[in-house]
């Protein structure tokens, strides 16, 4: 069942939707939320224990076991919600989602039908220094299926698949949008503004390659100007906010490419393929699976007060909109800094930190943004690492001021940094232990200048036959030799001094 | 008030009630040992004619009863001598006391099969509540009793295993689908057992068997580890030969579980305290909706004699209306298999019990699902799966929650006048084995009378209150509003103290001879 669009190569593909149509997309975003035990029975939610390990009656669906809702749960889910605009229900109700899977110990998932917990929001998201809302149409709160491990990469031909229940009865909130999205890149944008809301709410890790933060597309095109929508279809399996771009991209193309060629587009479930970079069929949607929805008998409606509800709305922290608008303001900051330390809270809460103990913001931001995010990744660690690493804070406004008064140069600042956060001392006795601070004293600099032209006679002969930039590769040459610490001002100074002005061979 | 044949000892041991075996105990006159392999020879003696028994767990048994030993000599050890029974805190009349246990109850390490080829192997790795309850009571499980599959039935003859047979009259049914639990009892098996109520499945058989059944008010026990059939009916309830002991019983298993969120907050209700109080001043409501066409003539003598027999101690009649009772049949048959339609989706083949192997994963569901159940349980999925389906779901399974809600209103209405109602249990008394298999909805009329109290969570009790001319139990159904489990209990004991020289101290044959 191929049915490659003949309008184009890839290459059209790549570079968007051809001329003359509009993509219409919505999303379905599966959130895992971060509570200690799952959300029908008192089991650990963590991540990455040995299979079936964190398992009971419960959340195994054996006979005779009972869900008893876990509180947290439903909190975490209306402090999404909240934060994303919505209504909160005063009475929700949950009900059974019937299907078979091996997957789903039950053959139903219990989850919200018609009385979801929240309901009618909206999101607003920066494109292109525009800001474009996004209806939320609601937000419900669910269980997690176990997960399938078969012995080859796809249940059909598989010898076998086992199953592990670990995951199975995780809280999972279910975020439907509007169609309100026009582009790939605004679904990307989206998902990426939520994901930093979720992380700011601490409802959730959001991690995408550990499924916690999942999302399926819902995607047309038309014509622009058109008020219907198009036959839509679903694509499914985007596990990294790069993949939901491409694979949005490359979907609204074929569709495009389809009608242009006179043909239709087909209601079905898609997924994306990495490999081949391109949207495969999954299932045609002929028959609609009927999933025989009824009320859960075993979970009584839930009441949700309205002061509680108005206390959770209170406690909501500074979203990453509002703090992006005040960092700005408050650090006059470049927009593009905002957004980059924003993106999770932890971050944002690492640059304030140093930024208030520096008094210097934009030195703050620019080590932020590079070197602790260089260092971080190197580390193997997250921005979610930073979190109440007061000593980190310290260490970077020490080399900040090392830096700033001249005690050492940048780039011995950088190797200090990285030293003091691997081996958690302070940058100055690094500095003093090592003897790295900066060098200005002119008689050894001169000689190391000195050094640098003997040893270097090809570049003394290309500067003298007029190359300036030979000056800035003998600079470099005694940064080398003076392992950093030489103030590399002076020694330009000192080299152009020792050599005399270009092209005077 | 004993009968005029002498009992003997071994008789004593099997048929003597909670209190009485619990006085023995504790005075030292018996060892719960003893108790329990008496009624172990019970078993072994008289189980091959009745099958009543799936799994008899003989060495769990004795050591339970062994541990229960020690409990009363440590009793006796702290107060320096026997212990008076009266003073005995009510917790501790269960300690050593046999019981038998519906296969439809969750048994740690013990194979609870649901009387299903689905669940043959299927050992459970914990206890439903209830059953947690008795252990810690120091009660002796004997082992684990026949049912209809899953619980539905009204005959115990849609057990994989083989029916269970009336005690009473070998070639006819126990009732179901806790035909097991109730054929035990009055057989001497048991002195009570646990069984479960979705449409009547306690009421039946204890009517049918000549014992006393309890459907306690929906909530009131928790229903954690008891098999889902359809989770908005079911109901765990006593089984036993005496209203005292089911109100024993009650006591004991009731009562919040935090593992259940559907049961009832609250301290448990106490039931005992005014279980002799008697009918006098209790107005007693009969609705004619309830002896109209089809009840027989045998059933509704008895059930009018026990009523006129409690008018001469004292009670009052009122005629109260049950407008809605006529659509109790149709609504229970769209909501319970609806319910259990998802409930027994999950006996897959995935992860215990039956597994028939396929070339792919539907395949093996539907093999599966296809060998493990039995035709009537086939039966109630389909209707469920097709009520609850895209387009029939407002016509039968909406439809059929506002009329429960009108019946549930009906109740309502008759409480206002009346302190209980007044009913037949069944249409008739035990039908023969095999006279009813192949016309289901003749089957279904079977529990026409109890299913409506389910529909509406209510308590009500099945107590006997004569016997047919050939022989044959005849219990009352003695409804009462949600929570007022001590009222019913009350007037079911009035009942059975009016009754007593109809009732008293008959015994089935095949258990005594």
């Amino acid at each position: 069942m191929q049915e490659r669009p003949t309008l184009a190569e890839s290459r059209t593909a790549r570079e968007g939707l051809p001329a003359g149509w509009e993509v219409v997309i919505g999303l379905e975003i599966h959130v895992e939320l971060a509570t200690r035990s799952k959300v029908f029975c008192g089991c650990s939610t963590e991540f990455g224990a040995p299979p079936n390990t964190h398992v009971c009656p419960v959340c195994l669906g054996l006979p005779g076991s009972l869900p008893v809702l876990n509180e947290k749960a439903v909190e975490y889910a209306v402090r999404a919600g909240l934060a994303l605009n919505c209504r909160v229900a005063e009475r929700a109700k949950f009900d059974r989602k019937n299907y078979f899977y091996p997957d789903l110990p039950k053959a139903y998932q219990i989850s919200q039908y018609d009385r979801p917990l929240c309901t009618d929001g909206w999101l607003d998201v920066q494109v292109d220094g525009q800001t474009r809302r996004v209806g939320i149409i609601r937000v419900h709160l669910e269980e997690e299926t176990g997960k399938l491990v078969h012995s080859t990469a796809t249940i059909v031909g598989s010898r076998y698949s086992l199953v592990d229940y670990n995951r199975s009865g995780v809280p999972l909130i279910e975020i439907v949008t509007r169609p309100d999205l026009r582009s790939p890149e605004e679904a990307r944008l989206f998902l990426e503004e939520l994901r930093s809301i979720m992380l700011y709410l601490g409802v959730s890790d959001v991690k995408m390659e550990e499924g916690s933060l999942r999302c399926d597309a819902n995607v047309s095109v038309r014509r622009p100007g058109e008020r219907r929508l198009g036959t839509k279809t679903e694509v499914k399996n985007l596990n990294t906010f790069k993949a939901v771009e491409r694979a949005l991209r490359y979907e609204a193309w074929r569709q495009a490419a389809i009608l242009e060629e006179g043909g239709v587009v087909r209601q079905e479930t898609r997924g994306w393929d990495e490999a081949s970079g391109s949207t495969i069929l999954m299932r045609t949607k002929e028959t609609v699976e009927d999933y025989r929805y009824f009320p859960e008998p075993d979970v009584p409606p839930v009441e949700l007060d309205p002061s509680w509800v108005e206390s959770i709305r209170r406690s909501l922290p500074e979203l990453p909109s509002a703090r992006r608008r005040r960092l700005q303001e408050a650090y006059k900051l470049p927009a593009y800094d905002a957004s980059v330390l924003c993106e999770h809270p932890a971050l944002a809460d690492f640059f304030e930190a140093v930024a208030r103990r520096t008094g210097d913001p934009k030195a703050a931001s620019n080590w932020v943004m590079g070197e602790v995010l260089r260092l971080l990744r190197a580390m193997g660690m997250e921005p979610a690492d930073l979190a109440g690493r007061e000593t980190w804070v310290a260490y970077l406004s020490e080399v900040l001021a090392l830096v700033r008064g001249g005690t050492v140069t940048a780039s011995v600042g950088k190797e200090v940094l990285e030293e003091s956060l691997r081996t958690d001392q302070p940058p100055s006795a690094i500095v003093r232990a090592r003897g790295l601070e900066q060098v200005g004293d002119e008689t050894q600099l001169v000689q190391w200048v000195r050094q640098a032209i003997a040893a270097n006679p090809d570049a003394v002969a290309s500067y003298r036959s007029g190359k300036e930039q030979a000056a800035g590769f003998l600079v470099g040459q005694v940064m080398k030799l003076s392992r950093g610490k030489a103030n590399p001002k002076v020694v330009g100074e000192l080299v152009r001094q020792e050599l005399g002005p270009p092209g005077r061979g | 008030m004993t009968g005029a044949v002498a009992m003997t000892e071994e008789e004593a041991l099997l048929f003597g009630s909670i209190e009485e075996l619990s006085e023995r105990l504790w005075r030292g006159e018996i060892s719960a040992r003893e108790l329990a392999e008496a009624h172990l020879r019970q078993i072994e003696r008289i189980d091959g004619e009745i099958h009543a028994y799936l799994t008899v767990v003989a060495e769990r048994a004795l050591t339970q009863a062994d541990a229960a030993d020690r409990w009363i000599a440590r009793r006796r050890q702290e107060q320096g001598g026997p212990v008076d029974v009266r003073r005995l805190d009510p917790s501790e009349r269960l300690v050593g006391i046999p019981w038998a246990c519906k296969d439809v109850l969750c048994t740690e390490g013990v194979r609870t099969t649901c009387g299903s080829r689905m669940l043959e192997s299927f050992v459970p790795p914990y206890s439903a509540t209830v059953v947690t309850r008795l252990d810690e009571a120091g009660a002796v499980m004997l082992g684990k009793v026949n049912m209809d599959e899953f619980a539905m039935g009204s005959s115990n003859e849609n057990s994989a295993f083989g029916p269970t047979r009336n005690p009473w009259d070998l070639d006819r049914v126990p009732g179901g689908s806790s035909g097991g639990s109730a054929a035990a009892v009055a057989a001497g098996e048991a002195v009570f057992s646990l069984g479960s109520d979705t449409g009547g499945s306690v009421r039946l058989p204890a009517s049918y068997c000549g014992v006393v059944g309890l459907k306690p008010t929906y909530g009131a026990v928790s229903r954690y580890g008891l098999v889902a059939f359809a989770s908005s009916l079911d109901q765990v309830g006593p089984i036993a030969r005496r209203v005292r002991d089911c109100a024993i019983v009650f006591e004991a298993v009731a009562g919040p579980d935090p593992m259940d969120s559907t049961s009832a907050p609250g301290p448990v209700p106490a039931v005992l305290p005014t279980l002799e109080h008697g009918a006098g001043g209790v107005r007693l409501g009969l609705a004619p909706e309830y002896f109209g066409e089809g009840l027989s003539a045998p059933v509704r003598e008895a059930v009018m004699g026990a009523v006129a027999r409690l008018e001469r101690e004292g009670a009052t009649t009122v005629e109260v209306r049950m407008p809605h009772l006529e659509y109790a049949l149709p609504v229970y048959y769209i909501i319970s298999p609806s319910e259990a339609s998802s409930n027994l989706a999950r006996y897959d083949g995935v992860r215990y019990g039956l597994r028939r192997p396929g070339d792919d994963v539907v395949a093996m569901f539907s093999r599966t699902r296809r060998d493990g159940f039995g035709d009537e349980v086939k039966r109630r999925i389909m209707l469920g799966t097709y009520a609850l389906s895209t387009g029939y779901y407002e016509a039968f399974y909406l439809k059929a929650q506002k009329v429960r809600t009108l019946i549930r209103r009906d109740f309502e209405q008759a409480f206002e006048r009346a302190d209980v109602l007044v009913t037949p249990v069944s249409p008739s008394v035990p039908f023969r084995l095999g006279e009813r298999v192949d016309d289901p909805l003749q089957m279904y009329l079977t529990d026409i009378y109890t299913l409506s109290v389910n529909l509406a969570g209510l308590p009500a009790v099945s107590v006997p209150c004569g016997f047919s001319p050939e022989g044959l139990p005849i219990g009352v159904q003695i409804i009462g509003p949600a929570f007022a489990e001590a009222r019913v209990l009350q007037v079911a004991r009035a009942v059975e103290a009016a009754v007593a020289d109809q009732v008293a101290d008959r015994r089935p044959a095949v258990a005594v001879r």
